[in-house]
């Protein structure tokens, strides 16, 4: 979102393509920010109706990406835009219906008949077949689920004469046709129930951090009042478990740092202290990395407000049956004693994977990734938000994970690489790519194949075939140099008689 | 075979994992046998089989080809493709009657500096038990 506004700012034409039914990512999600407890959403929103209402944003929402084409410069993406049985007022506006469109009234959502779990509000709260992603979703529109939807057409009926819903929509392909690419996949919650000795999904009192962030949230399902899943009640003692299933070496968790965890968990404990009069927190923690700016003051000052912070990680958590509390068996490193401690309830502050869809798109656009999925930078330190294909930059968690204001920076940091090939209007190539000997090229095509890039084609040429170098899309990895069956392809600064000439003066010429 | 023998090894790899691996243990003074001399590629999938007999025709006691880990090549998966070319080149050294041990392919990133140091160790002593190359005699 940050890089499409400055891009835009900037002045070049950016569609922002984005998979859910409104922008805003995971952080319309969260309660508050650390570590000035700014709420998120009054932050956050502002932002999303610039992007609706910048005028170089084509806001493409609903939509995945779904073919790409091309290199720097000239990249040819074929979106899906996924049905969505509404009509935008504009869309209406182009098909003739004149005032019509979906204004988000709501009438419809009352009228739908079917109910189905919220996935936004981590599925502890009803949603309708026709629905709006959340309250303040950008661009205003509802969304009919499809999966769920029974057409029964009542949502249209009350929708009357604005014609806005269409429950026969099919999914269409549109074409652009961009110059750079950004990368912003974002990031799913890890799975915790893997971690089945902390019972996540086994017992109704130990939820993940982003259901808590919704339980506490004033907009979310109880209204901001925290209580507990299995009885309504408020809780009074909390332990929250850092680096669960973060920094984990047993091969069912991640061993990366999950980085910002930590600092939520602190902010958590912050908030139930405000919410709950005579609430005690526990954090269990392994080292509490609070990094940035401003961090490790509100360490200081969680610590004040009374959180009890004990440095270790959590063995087992048992349940009473009875009262549904969770028994805590964890051991004290710093006091080198084992412990036992009754809670309420339990928050798992669990790790963050990328993406789901986030493997798919990346080979879309030729990115490559770390072993843990997150996608990979061209250089760490000399070019962060690059990748190794040109014109293609990534921004936001997708890399690696990063706290807010990390992903903003990361964001303007891709924003400002990938508007520098488009104010040039011409790109430096590296001068490695391969060539086609005309004369020993036997046209087979063996090559073409084998190119990661799309880089090679066969071509007619006075009456035969041969192989022919888009030298823009070329790296010059020498895959097809490597092959050659006929030895046609040169491979600039690494041809085969450069290669060779080197292996000769190792082993004929030099020095034994 | 002279005590004092030394192999001859010739290091293919590529410019992304294992050259920034193979500098990173020199610019780290990691100590490891100066018998291999390296010829920089941009990519293991470069690796034209011509270059690994060229080198054993020319006398090459040992050939190691490193890139990086599958799943990590730079250009996707290109070192899929070199590494399935070395499965072929070594059935063809076995069967001239080559040990096919003489010609190695590991996996080493740019931040395995200490790795590179133990493969070469390794490959050095592998090539170093099987003795000079039977087609020594016949380089000019």
């Amino acid at each position: 979102m940050q890089a499409a506004l400055d891009l835009a700012n900037a002045g070049i034409k950016t569609y922002l393509i984005e998979k859910s039914p409104s922008i805003g990512g995971r952080m319309s999600q969260l309660d508050k920010t650390f570590p000035t407890l700014d709420c998120s959403q009054c932050i956050l929103t502002p932002k999303m109706v610039d992007v609706g209402r910048n005028p170089n944003i084509e806001l493409m929402t609903y939509t995945d990406v779904e073919e790409v084409e091309g290199y720097i410069g000239n990249f040819d993406v074929t979106l899906r835009k996924k049905a969505r049985g509404v009509l935008s007022m504009a869309e209406a506006e182009a098909m003739g219906i004149s005032g019509g469109g979906c204004n988000g009234c709501g009438d419809c959502e009352p009228v739908c008949p079917v109910i189905k779990p919220n996935p936004f509000e981590m599925n502890m709260k009803p949603r309708k077949a026709i629905y709006i992603y959340h309250p303040q979703v950008v661009p205003l529109l509802y969304t009919v689920d499809f999966d769920s939807c029974i057409k029964c057409n009542l949502c249209v009926d009350v929708c009357g004469d604005k014609k806005a819903i269409d429950l026969e929509m099919k999914d269409e392909l549109v074409k652009v046709k961009v110059g750079t690419a950004i990368l912003a996949l974002g990031y799913d919650m890890f799975p915790i129930e893997k971690k089945d000795e902390w019972g996540y999904m086994k017992y109704e009192n130990v939820v993940n951090s982003l259901e808590f962030e919704r339980l506490i949230c004033a907009s979310g399902p109880t209204g901001g009042h925290l209580v507990r899943p299995s009885d309504g009640e408020t809780p009074k003692r909390v332990a929250f478990l850092l680096c669960a299933g973060s920094r984990d070496n047993t091969g069912v968790g991640k061993p990366y740092c999950s980085r910002f965890c930590c600092m939520y968990s602190l902010k958590h404990a912050h908030q139930i202290y405000e919410k709950i009069p005579g609430v005690q927190s526990y954090l269990f923690y392994m080292d509490i990395r609070s990094f940035g700016k401003m961090y490790e003051e509100f360490y200081y000052r969680i610590q004040d407000e009374g959180a009890k912070f004990i440095r270790g990680r959590v063995a087992n958590i048992l349940e009473d049956p009875e009262t549904k509390n969770l028994i805590i068996m964890a051991d004290d490193t710093l006091l080198d004693r084992p412990m036992k401690l009754e809670v309420d309830m339990v928050v798992l502050a669990a790790a963050v994977q990328p993406s789901w869809d986030t493997d798919r798109t990346r080979k879309l656009f030729g990115v490559s990734c770390s072993l843990d999925g997150w996608l990979l930078e061209a250089h760490p330190k000399l070019n962060p938000s690059g990748t190794t294909t040109a014109g293609v930059y990534v921004a936001g968690v997708c890399q690696g994970p990063k706290d807010i204001p990390d992903v903003v920076s990361s964001a303007e940091g891709a924003a400002s690489a990938a508007s520098i090939p488009i104010h040039m209007g011409e790109v430096e190539l590296e001068p490695y790519f391969a060539q086609c000997i005309e004369e020993k090229c036997a046209g087979c095509g063996m090559c073409v194949n084998l190119c990661p890039y799309q880089a090679l084609s066969l071509v007619e040429k006075e009456g035969r075939k041969i192989m022919e170098v888009v030298e823009a899309k070329c790296k010059g990895c020498g895959t097809c140099g490597g092959f050659c069956p006929g030895g046609a392809i040169w491979m600039q600064h690494f041809a085969t008689p450069q290669i060779v000439a080197q292996i000769d003066a190792f082993l004929l010429g030099g020095a034994k | 075979m002279a005590d004092d023998w030394k192999p001859q090894i010739l290091g293919i790899i590529c410019n992304w994992c294992s050259y920034a691996g193979a500098d990173l243990a020199g610019s780290a003074r990691t100590q490891y046998p100066p018998d291999i001399r390296i010829v920089r590629i941009m990519c293991t999938g470069r690796v034209d089989p011509l270059f690994i007999l060229k080198a054993f025709t020319d006398g090459a006691d040992g050939v190691l080809v490193s890139g990086c880990h599958f799943g990590d090549c730079h250009y996707l998966a290109g070192n899929f493709k070199g590494a399935k070319r070395m499965f072929m080149v070594k059935s063809l050294l076995k069967n001239i009657g080559l040990e096919d041990k003489r010609l190695r392919m590991t996996f080493v990133s740019a931040s395995e500096g200490a790795k590179w140091a133990v493969v070469v160790a390794d490959v050095v002593k592998t090539v170093t038990d099987l003795g000079p190359s039977p087609l020594k005699e016949f380089t000019r």
